[in-house]
């Protein structure tokens, strides 16, 4: 269940071109599991940013000297983060979490494969570190635009059978996109399942390519919120259920964290034909027609 | 008994305790004045995790309609300066699965349900109210008149008087007479007040003031606009003049009509200016996104407010503001609630009140 706490900063450190944030947030850490997030508010009181902004937890430490604390990696590309990265360590945030559906792990001892784009690599660390104590086989393919853009190689390389780095720029690694490397890593690894997180794009090509050698997929979507708790109805995109009918499922409540083969990623940012709240009968008004 | 000194707007603990909350809003006891706004809180599960459904004055539910409804595309939010601009399209379950899950989950967990009704045609409006009075638990239904009205080409029903009277006519024959009928009017009008009179003449038992306004956002990367819905709703503490205007307006034309107010409410002195305008209770919606627990602190900080102005009975600050400037009403004229503990001996300079004995003190 997510509370909502004054924390304190504890520290926010460079790393290439993202910033990592401490938080002293008690109440937070003892509860969360990797895939889940939270959300800061900006821009102090009053403010006039007045959605909070997400973030996957990279980590979290139950006890630390000042209570459990939760760390969350950003990358500067508005307001409300440049915000969060002039803030100093005693500054207070407030924080909400941790929200949202973590990745669900294997029962038996598995081969995972973990495949970050950029700071998506942050909640993957953390499910990579749990993955390898339950006994599973954990490889990382990362990759970014650039080096700068990189995240978490190093603690990759300390857990996992093999990376893989990929860069679109080539500054380092294999040139090019993390889903040209993933089948030939897959196949190596024999993976049975593909955990993702990073820009929609990538995730659907990472769910084709999983999908197509039968492992099962599991991705960390990553939808704009405005309320991240499930009030708003902001954070939706179409997936389909069990029963074969398409939802405009919330994110935030349902997800992150979804099965990628059941996300109809080509139709997001549409509301498909024949979704569950569509008008069935010809004539009827347009799901564009309603009111607000 | 110990004196205790008060200093203006900061009372002691005990004097904000002793605020009386309660507030009547059209024959619904409620009490407290503050409430969720339509579509800001769901159906209240979500928002239980963070403020208790039960110590709220009600839960205004998100508008539902007959059948489920997808609503609109994404992108469905783009923040603008201090506000909101939504276009989410009214996604929801539709009314049976409402009163099968959504409905019985608040009269369980004590939350008084304001039921928000929406609909394309007036038929539509009667049936949800037909439907509602045979559901127990219902202690309000709020007529979101501020959608598309299909047989006039669209024109939401909120902007005209007629189609307006028309809808609240109909909730109000199907509703049962012990069930106050709010119709929650669209600040995007030429004269409020006419709608408000409309919808008063027609039944409406209380005015719900105001929904959100008619705004857009074009994104100057894409060059497109910013929502898939192109036009959206503008809400937060961007459009909270305009809600208090629009409540001054109706509470001074109509002052014994009740009147629910939103719009931007972040603090309990946002909810004193609503009430000070007129209102007899206040609805926080956009304030839930940016802090969950807004409801509930917005509550304390209200009691806190009125304390510090000597106020001891909420219902006593409901259209404060439209009473002539000084001198401040004579202690024997009100209810007595509000009095001026100086009328004699003007304490000057100092603020000090016997706690709890003495009377309170008007500052101002
Ligand atoms: C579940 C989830 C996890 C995330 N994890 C991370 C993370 O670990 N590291 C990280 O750097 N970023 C993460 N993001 C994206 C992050 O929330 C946005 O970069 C941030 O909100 C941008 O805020 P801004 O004020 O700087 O940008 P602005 O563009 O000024 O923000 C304006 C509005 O758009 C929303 N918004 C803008 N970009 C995004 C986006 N990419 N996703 C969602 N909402 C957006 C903001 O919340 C805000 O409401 C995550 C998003 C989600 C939904
Ligand atoms: C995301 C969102 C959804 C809303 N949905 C509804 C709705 O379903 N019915 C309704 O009557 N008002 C709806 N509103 C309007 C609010 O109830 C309220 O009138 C308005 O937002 C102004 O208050 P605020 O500034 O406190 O949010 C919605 C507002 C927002 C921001
Ligand atoms: S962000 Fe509000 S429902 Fe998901």
């Amino acid at each position: 269940m997510p509370v909502q706490v004054r924390g304190e900063v504890l520290s926010v450190k460079r790393v290439g071109e993202y910033h990592e944030m401490t938080i002293v947030a008690p109440g937070i850490a003892e509860h969360a599991r990797p895939g889940q997030f939270v959300t800061l508010a900006v821009g102090g009181t009053p403010t006039s940013m007045l959605t909070r902004r997400a973030f996957s937890i990279f980590r979290v430490a139950e006890r630390g000297v000042y209570g459990g604390t939760v760390q969350v990696v950003f990358a500067v590309t508005g307001a409300g983060t440049a915000w969060l990265a002039a803030r100093r360590a005693h500054d207070s945030l407030d924080v909400v979490g941790p929200l949202g559906r973590p990745f669900s792990l294997p029962r038996d001892p598995a081969s995972a494969t973990l495949v970050g784009g950029g700071y998506g690599a942050a909640p993957l660390i953390w499910l990579g570190e749990v993955l390898r104590r339950r006994g599973a086989r954990v490889d990382f393919v990362l990759g970014a635009s650039r080096e700068t853009r990189l995240f978490g190689s190093l603690d990759a390389k300390r857990m996992a059978t093999t990376v893989a780095i990929t860069t679109e720029d080539g500054t380092v690694g294999v040139r090019g996109r993390v889903t040209d490397v993933l089948p030939t890593l897959m196949t190596r690894a024999n993976a049975d399942v593909v955990y993702a997180c990073g820009p929609m794009p990538m995730l659907a090509e990472v769910t084709r390519i999983a999908a197509d050698r039968g492992a099962s997929v599991q991705v960390a979507v990553e939808e704009s919120m405005a309320c991240g708790i499930g009030v708003c109805m902001t954070c939706v995109l179409p997936v389909v259920g069990e029963d074969g009918v398409i939802r405009m499922v919330r994110s935030c409540v349902q997800g992150p964290v979804m099965d990628g083969t059941r996300v109809r990623w080509e139709d997001i940012g549409t509301v498909p034909e024949g979704t569950w709240g569509t008008a069935p009968v010809a004539g009827a008004t347009s799901v564009r027609s309603g009111s607000r | 008994m110990a004196q205790m000194r008060v200093l203006p707007g900061q009372p002691d603990a005990a004097a904000t305790a002793a605020v009386d909350l309660r507030t009547r809003l059209a024959g619904l006891a409620l009490p407290n004045p503050v409430l969720t706004a339509s579509g800001c809180a769901g159906a209240g599960r979500e928002l239980h995790q963070f403020v208790d459904v039960a110590s709220l004055g009600a839960v205004v539910t998100k508008s539902i309609m007959l059948a489920p409804r997808a609503g609109r595309a994404t992108p469905r939010m783009v923040e603008t300066p201090s506000g909101l601009l939504n276009s989410i399209g009214l996604q929801g379950p539709g009314l049976e699965e409402f009163l099968a899950h959504d409905l019985p989950w608040l009269v369980e967990h004590g939350a008084r349900p304001v039921v928000s009704i929406a609909g394309e045609s007036v038929e539509e409006y009667a049936r949800l109210a037909a439907r509602l009075r045979h559901a127990p638990g219902v202690a309000g239904v709020e007529v979101n008149i501020s959608c598309p009205n299909v047989a006039n080409r669209g024109l939401v029903f909120a902007c005209r008087a007629t189609d307006a009277a028309t809808v609240v006519r109909a909730v109000r024959q199907n509703t049962a007479g012990s069930v106050p009928v709010l119709a929650k009017l669209s600040p995007d009008v030429t004269d409020i007040v006419e709608i408000a009179a409309a919808c008063v003449a027609a039944g409406a038992d209380g005015l719900s003031l105001i929904n959100t306004l008619l705004g857009m956002v074009i994104d100057t990367t894409t060059m497109r606009p910013s929502l898939a819905g192109v036009t959206g709703g503008l809400s937060g503490p961007a459009i909270r003049p305009v809600a208090v205007r629009c409540v001054w307006q109706v509470h001074e034309a109509m002052p014994e009509v009740p009147i629910l107010a939103m719009g931007g409410i972040l603090t309990g002195s946002d909810a004193l200016e609503m009430v000070l305008a007129g209102a007899s209770a206040v609805s926080v919606g956009t304030a839930i996104f940016h802090d969950p627990g807004a409801p509930g602190r917005i509550l304390a900080e209200l009691a806190h407010a009125l304390a510090g102005l000597g106020f001891a009975r909420l219902v006593d600050a409901v259209g404060y503001a439209h009473r002539p400037p000084e001198p401040p009403p004579d202690a024997g004229a009100g209810s007595g609630t509000v009095t001026d503990a100086g009328a004699d001996a003007p304490a000057e300079g100092s603020a000090d009140v016997e706690a709890v004995t003495g009377p309170p003190q008007v500052r101002r």
